[in-house]
């Protein structure tokens, strides 16, 4: 997996950020640009291509998420584009209750925001179940926690759009 | 055949590398030296004017022609950098650019007589200082870094990167002002902490937020308004003096662009007093008539009040981007003239709760900035990195004009991302992509950066197709694009069309002709001065000719004298300054002869003198 070779890793789900960062540091310092401005061009754009992808893979691995969804992608496992069925009902309740706010209801605000902390609370439990499953997987590389993963990750996904369009909603 | 070569004085190390404060208003060059960054050489005005000769000159002159030649004199072109014209039409009514037909793709201004692109303009002003900086150094400078705002977007980078090569200087890096003020603030004060550099100019905000951490100097997050500075304090100073003068002289000065540029002075002069006096007064006299208007703090505070205002919400912006608290900052850094005044500092240290650093001079820094950049690019400054985020999300239109964010906003630069495409119909040979910047949705609300045209693409089923697109934004903030054909294996052919701003061939010409015209001025002194010489060696020999000494020459000397004066005569109306100078020696050589003479006569007159 090319971002974690950027930056000299395993393949590993669950990552040091302090180790991240110093490893990010150490490589922009040595691959940066602005250390090959008096090269020749083909070292130049060496230069460039290298610290770009190292930016790409920092950015992409220092956050637990969108890690995951990278580790997933490169293993062929995109996300997936039906909602979770044990969520369907909640949702359909919350889209129409969604539907008077915008209609100008302000009675519906109350059970939005119970709804807009519930599912921050869901959230928060999938992020530590998240940390669970990566240390998990990186001891087995097992296929069936993988596609835990995945759901989890298709879960929190869908949970973080919810909670996007009940925050504007009540905005 | 002569040949005309420029010397540039032989083997030397490889050259200095400076590094220049475009600004809106006022330009400065600085370089690196042994003990730390060090300012080259005045302020220059960035101010642009034609004179009645056709030449253009640029800074304090020009500027001196604001008020005598409003017409063919331009100031705060930078507000035009990589516009479009749909861009400037809230610039057009405050600032007196005067438009050419024909600019939608390009701006063009009229400058007297000439007719003039914001590159080209900026060129004019970066060639001065690429002048001053030489005088000051001794040597040629070709090699510059050069700051932008934060929040310029693709096309007005672009725009100063093409001024830089219009004015002969490879520009090395773009180097983000905030940015550039906190690499001279870190190296001088502090190289730990959380910064916030708050950059208020004379055309430009931009705020940034910045960790420092054992000489890497990391941009969190960046943000800004390109349309927003002290020219809109003064604009709006103008506005009222305006309306004041219809109503006490009975006459509307809003279209004297003389008398305008005379009160846009006299609000300036007012405005830069209330930094430091409780009072002070527009004084404006014009054709016979004067007008004063005293304005106290308090007045001003409450008329700029809402331009303050409007600085602050991309504050609030950036710390939520770089995901800080504001206690998290440690420090506060002010940079541009704006922040003199009393009420900014004061609007920031309550936004901030940090009393905002404004011991280094907000007109010097960030050029100071960039000479540290450049002392980083050229070696000299090791151990310090600066890792910089590109301000605007990059995107493509997809289906019903959406947009689709390949490289979200605050990504740290260089940064790419890479995406497939394909044909939508049988045997389809064109792709045409469509690249936007801007953070909304909808492609219409976002800045149109080029439209990629992938031609050539082999005759195949719908769908079969896949070519892969890198976009890579570089170290300078700017976008490249390059493609593969995934199932042909070869090099995609990519056609790059910039949707505002010139083309490469234009940029080329522009240099070309800039070229020209400096080789021509240059051999046009070149004659000029010959033919001054001329002249002086001329009226010597003629004078020489009255001498007693002439009479006393061979004839044959005498003869050569007269051949050696006509030849020059002939050659003096010619332009080629070769000639002139080899029949100029040739009179010289000839009248060797009488001028010892004339040195003897003179000789014997003197030791007669002494024998008496």
């Amino acid at each position: 997996m090319r971002f974690y070779e950027a930056l000299g890793l395993d393949p590993k789900l669950a990552l040091d950020a302090e180790d991240l960062k110093k490893r990010f540091y150490e490589r922009s310092r040595e691959w940066h640009p602005d250390k090959f401005s008096r090269r020749s061009p083909e070292e130049q754009k060496k230069a460039l291509d290298m610290t770009a992808v190292l930016n790409d893979a920092f950015r992409t691995l220092r956050d637990p998420i969108t890690r995951a969804e990278y580790f997933l992608e490169e293993r062929g496992l995109g996300p997936s584009k039906t909602p979770p069925p044990e969520l369907l009902e909640e949702v359909f309740e919350l889209n129409m209750a969604l539907e008077e706010l915008r209609e100008g209801d302000a009675s519906a605000r109350p059970q939005l925001e119970e709804a807009q902390k519930r599912f921050h609370e869901m959230r928060g439990e999938i992020d530590e179940g998240l940390a669970d499953l990566f240390a998990k997987h990186d001891a087995n590389t097992d296929a069936a926690t993988l596609s835990e993963i995945r759901a989890a990750l298709d879960r929190r996904r869908y949970v973080s759009n919810l909670l996007r369009d009940v925050g504007k909603a009540l905005e | 055949m002569s040949t005309f070569q420029i010397d540039f004085g032989g083997d030397q190390p490889a050259s200095k590398i400076v590094g220049i404060d475009l600004g809106t208003t006022n330009s400065l060059v600085a370089v690196m030296d042994l003990t730390g960054p060090r300012i080259l050489s005045g302020i220059v005005p960035s101010v642009v004017s034609v004179t009645e000769t056709g030449e253009i000159i640029a800074g304090a002159e020009a500027r001196q022609r604001l008020v005598t030649n409003p017409d063919s004199t331009v100031y705060s072109v930078k507000r035009l950098m990589g516009r479009g014209l749909g861009d400037v039409l809230d610039e057009l009514k405050l600032f007196p650019f005067r438009l050419e037909p024909g600019s939608d793709m390009v701006l063009r201004l009229r400058l007297g007589e000439r007719i003039v692109t914001p590159p080209e303009v900026s060129a004019h002003i970066l060639r001065k200082l690429k002048q001053d900086a030489e005088a000051a150094l001794g040597e040629p400078v070709t090699q510059a870094v050069i700051t932008v705002p934060a929040y310029f977007n693709d096309a007005q980078r672009q725009a100063t990167k093409d001024a830089g090569r219009i004015a002969g200087l490879e520009v090395l890096r773009l180097v983000n002002e905030p940015t550039a003020a906190a690499l001279a603030y870190g190296l001088d004060k502090r190289n730990e902490g959380v910064i916030a550099v708050y950059d208020f100019g004379g055309g430009t905000f931009d705020i940034s937020i910045l960790r420092l951490h054992d000489g890497i100097f990391e941009v969190l997050a960046t943000n800004g308004d390109t349309h927003l500075g002290g020219d809109d304090i003064d604009n709006l100073l103008i506005q009222i003096a305006l309306e004041d003068i219809q109503s006490e002289w009975g006459t509307d000065i809003s279209t004297d662009t003389t008398a305008v540029q005379l009160l846009r002075r006299a609000v300036i002069r007012a405005k830069e007093d209330l930094s430091f006096v409780p009072v002070s007064v527009v004084d404006l006299e014009y054709n016979g008539k004067r007008y004063q208007r005293e304005i106290n703090v308090a007045l001003f505070d409450s008329l700029i009040q809402p331009i303050i205002e409007r600085t602050l919400a991309p504050c609030r912006a950036c710390l939520k981007d770089a995901d800080l608290a504001v206690d998290a900052i440690d420090e506060v850094v002010m940079v541009g003239g704006s922040t003199r005044i009393p009420l900014v500092r004061a609007e920031v240290e309550k936004l901030f709760r940090r009393r905002p650093h404004t011991e280094l001079n907000p007109d010097e820094v960030v050029a100071l900035g960039a000479a540290v950049q450049a002392g980083i690019l050229g070696g000299e400054v090791e151990d310090t990195l600066l890792l910089d985020v590109t301000p605007l999300s990059l995107g493509i239109e997809t289906m019903g004009g959406l947009v689709s964010k390949l490289i979200h906003r605050n990504s740290t630069i260089p940064a790419s991302a890479t995406e497939s495409f394909t044909t939508a119909v049988d045997g389809q040979k064109n792709v045409l992509i469509h690249v936007v910047q801007g953070e909304r949705e909808l492609v219409k609300d976002c800045r149109s950066l080029a439209r990629f045209d992938l031609k050539d693409i082999p005759p195949q089923p719908a769908g079969m197709a896949k070519i892969e697109i890198r976009f890579l934004i570089d170290a300078n903030g700017i976008l490249n694009v390059t493609a593969h054909d995934l199932r042909g294996g070869k090099e995609q052919s990519v056609e790059v069309k910039p949707s505002y701003g010139l083309t490469d061939d234009q940029v080329e010409a522009m240099i070309l002709e800039s070229f020209n015209k400096a080789e021509a001025d240059f051999k046009e002194r070149q004659v000029r001065e010959a033919r001054v010489e001329a002249d002086s060696i001329l009226a010597a020999t003629e004078k020489a000719r009255q001498n007693v000494a002439y009479r006393e020459l061979a004839d044959d000397a005498r003869a050569s004298i007269d051949r050696a004066i006509n030849e020059l005569l002939v050659v003096y109306h010619s332009d080629d300054h070769h000639l002139i100078r080899a029949k100029l020696e040739q009179l010289d050589e000839a009248t060797r002869p009488l001028a010892e003479n004339i040195m003897n006569t003179a000789v014997r007159g003197v030791l007669k003198g002494t024998q008496l």
